[in-house]
């Protein structure tokens, strides 16, 4: 039983860990569906994170602070669209751009607002987001095996972990089963045929870049406003280009994206767990390998050793219309 | 395919546009030092004043350069090849064990001018080993170059935490390091070379690697403009398919480019563990490897330019610890803003202010054509 105990809290806390990479790579997902590189996922998380922690103290109300933290993402990928769709210039510079500027950025103006060594004030109330209980889970709770499964690992999640859970369906119906999906996918794989239909291969690419905004935006507010009360400087620590990994692990492709996003949270979680407790059969692991091992599984796996890795056919090249 | 921009003359392709596109990068800098409520010019006098004031200053900012010049040139190599090379930063981490190594082998019994040139070999062997692998992956199995350089800055940094905690770290000893080196292990100042200029070098670290640095990059130069593998290394940049029907080996270019751009890399941790420090720490490098990338951009890719751009982050980097002496709401992250913006004007937005320019040159062509027929007229 104390087994099964460790096991629901260690899947407690990779659901936790995973729910802002699921937005994030969901977020890439729509843009590099389009043929929009980003690696400025990390930079538009962390400038999120950061407006939402400002936004959320200054008004202590955590629904401004997930506005905000979707305003300045969603203006982010602005930039990163206006370099990459409308100036042609290359995405991956554009991207890492974007992830210095807001690293530097975020510590500048946090120390100047709130002087606090690039925090912001510790929130509380309604300036946070709360954890939801879901119906009966108080009552199942004693019931064995199914109890604990219920009312520990799936009830008591902050609001947001529910909507990125819902928002996995949901990508994939919006990408599959409309027709700006269908567009969408299109101007990623051949733009010059899209152009052919009539359809304007840049405003579609600039409609992805604002939902890969969106998502941006929710990822930071998570970061801020529920997994932590407030910001603290660099607090994405690498999540960005975790989910980028994801992303791609995933093959750009939303159930995948939830399942890979799920394996790197369940890494992240078992080797805090594992901290100095050596491993049944195989001894001492160390904690760097584990850190390290969604890079590594990412290499393998773009490497074509497990599966083949195909990214969108027009991916990272800028549209120039034939004239 | 068609260039959908005008040429320009050689001047202002090389000189006006990068030159315009930083001073856009500093005026938005200059904003933000406006919104945290501090004066810009300020500011910008205390940078120039921090970097170049004294001897000591300059001694900083060229130890800095030094570190750049390489990373630099590093970026630019791949740049020639049509190769993006984000992993420099973990190649110079990397290359710091083959430093590392020589320095604990024979610090002790050897002068620096033996241990120098193994530890030359040491760390472009690291780094060059670190990038061979993403480049043999995108040669052979056709994953992208990009994606898993950033995947190889993870896991060398995971790899370098392992090291010094578990092997490289002395028994007894808390802080995740390698032993101090002895004089073996220790590069000579540059105090000659200042006082010439009158200069003095003060407490700075500025060290032979810059003599180094400076030969890497005269020989970047001969290699890309002077070499038969540099001028297949330009045509594969150019144009892949044209490379293709010259017969030039895609993948074996991929992978001899990529382990240049990772030796010279890996040769920038000379200059931090043997000229400074005297042993490897963690983190010794510091996002050298990104400033990299900005060098590259602003310096057009070309040793010329490199140079300068790298003297310019090193100003940046001194400067800017000067800066936060004196206005403590500006503290160095602000040069992560500049570096940010240098890529984003000088790299992905370079071409936002050549149409208006293009235009300024044409209207001037055909003014000066018009007074020319007058004139003979």
């Amino acid at each position: 039983m104390d087994f099964f105990h460790t096991i629901i809290a260690i899947l407690e806390s990779t659901i936790r860990v995973s729910v802002p990479l699921i937005f994030a790579a969901l977020a890439g997902l729509f843009t590099e569906r389009a043929g929009v590189f980003d690696i400025g996922l990390e930079g538009k998380m962390l400038g999120a994170a950061f407006a939402a922690g400002a936004v959320a103290a200054v008004t202590g109300n955590v629904m401004m602070g997930l506005l905000a933290a979707v305003l300045i993402s969603v203006l982010l990928s602005l930039v990163h669209g206006y370099a990459s769709i409308t100036q042609r210039g290359s995405q991956i510079v554009s991207g890492v751009a974007i992830n210095f500027i807001v690293a530097g950025s975020t510590v500048i103006l946090g120390e100047a607002w709130f002087r606090q060594g690039g925090r912001t004030p510790a929130l509380s109330g309604d300036a946070r987001f709360q954890t939801v209980t879901l119906p009966f889970a108080d009552a199942v709770r004693d019931v064995p095996f199914l109890g604990p499964i219920y009312s520990e690992l799936l009830s008591g999640h902050f609001i947001l972990t529910y909507v990125a859970f819902a928002l996995v369906p949901f990508s994939w119906w919006v990408l599959y089963r409309t027709r700006f999906g269908l567009r969408l996918r299109a101007v990623g794989e051949n733009p010059s045929a899209v152009d052919t239909a009539g359809i304007s291969v840049i405003w579609l690419r600039y409609r992805a870049v604002i939902c890969c905004g969106i998502l941006c935006g929710f990822a930071g507010a998570y970061l801020s406003l529920a997994m932590s009360a407030g910001f603290v400087k660099g607090m994405t620590a690498g999540k960005g280009y975790i989910a980028l990994a994801a992303l791609i692990f995933a093959k750009w492709r939303p159930v995948n994206i939830m399942l890979a996003c799920l394996l790197f949270g369940f890494l992240d979680a078992f080797a805090i767990r594992l901290q100095g407790n050596p491993l049944p059969l195989i001894g001492q692991v160390p904690v760097q390998l584990m850190q390290a091992l969604p890079y590594i599984l990412t290499v393998i796996l773009l490497a074509g050793f497990i599966g083949k890795a195909i990214p969108p056919k027009a991916g990272g090249i800028p549209y120039v219309k034939e004239r | 395919m068609s260039n959908p921009y005008a040429k320009l003359p050689g001047w202002a392709e090389y000189g006006l546009i990068p030159l315009i596109n930083l001073v856009v990068a500093f005026l938005v800098a200059g904003l933000v030092v406006l919104l945290v409520g501090e004066n810009p010019l300020n500011a910008a006098y205390h940078m120039i004043n921090g970097a170049f004031g004294r001897g000591e200053y300059i001694g900083f900012t060229l130890y800095y350069a030094t570190t750049f010049i390489f990373t630099g040139l590093s970026v630019a190599v791949a740049f020639h090849a049509g190769l993006f090379n984000i992993g420099s930063e973990g190649q110079a981490y990397i290359g710091g064990i083959g430093v590392a190594l020589a320095c604990l082998w024979l610090d002790k019994t050897m002068p620096w001018f033996v241990v120098f040139p193994l530890a030359i070999i040491g760390s472009a062997f690291f780094g060059a080993m670190w990038a061979f692998l993403p480049g043999w992956l995108q040669a052979k199995r056709g994953s992208h170059v990009v994606i898993t350089t950033i995947m190889f800055n993870f896991i060398a940094s995971s790899l370098m935490v392992y090291l010094l905690t578990k092997v490289l770290k002395p028994l007894g000893q808390m802080a995740p390091q390698t032993r101090t080196f002895e004089a073996g292990g220790q590069l000579p100042k540059l105090d000659w070379l200042m006082s010439i200029f009158g200069l003095n070098l003060g407490n700075s670290p500025f060290n032979v690697s810059f003599l180094l640095a400076l030969l890497a990059a005269f020989g970047v130069w001969v290699l890309i403009w002077r070499t038969k593998l540099g001028y297949e290394m330009r045509t594969m940049g150019h144009s892949p398919s044209a490379a293709r029907y010259a017969g030039i080996g895609e993948a074996r270019m991929t992978i001899i480019v990529m382990m240049i751009s990772g030796g010279l890399a890996g040769m920038m941790a000379l200059n931090p563990i043997m000229g400074e420090q005297y042993r490897m720490q963690l983190d010794f490098v510091q996002g050298a490897g990104f400033v990299g990338i900005a060098v590259a951009l602003m310096g057009r890719s070309h040793p010329a330019g490199i140079i300068p751009a790298a003297v310019l982050f090193g100003m940046l980097y001194q400067g800017g610890a000067e800066i936060s002496f004196e206005m403590p709401a500006i503290s160095r992250d602000m040069i992560v803003i500049i570096q940010g913006l240098v890529i984003l004007f000088a790299g992905a937005l370079e071409n936002m202010f050549r149409p208006a320019i293009g235009r300024a040159f044409a209207s001037i062509g055909r003014r000066s054509a018009v007074a020319a027929q007058t004139r003979g007229a």
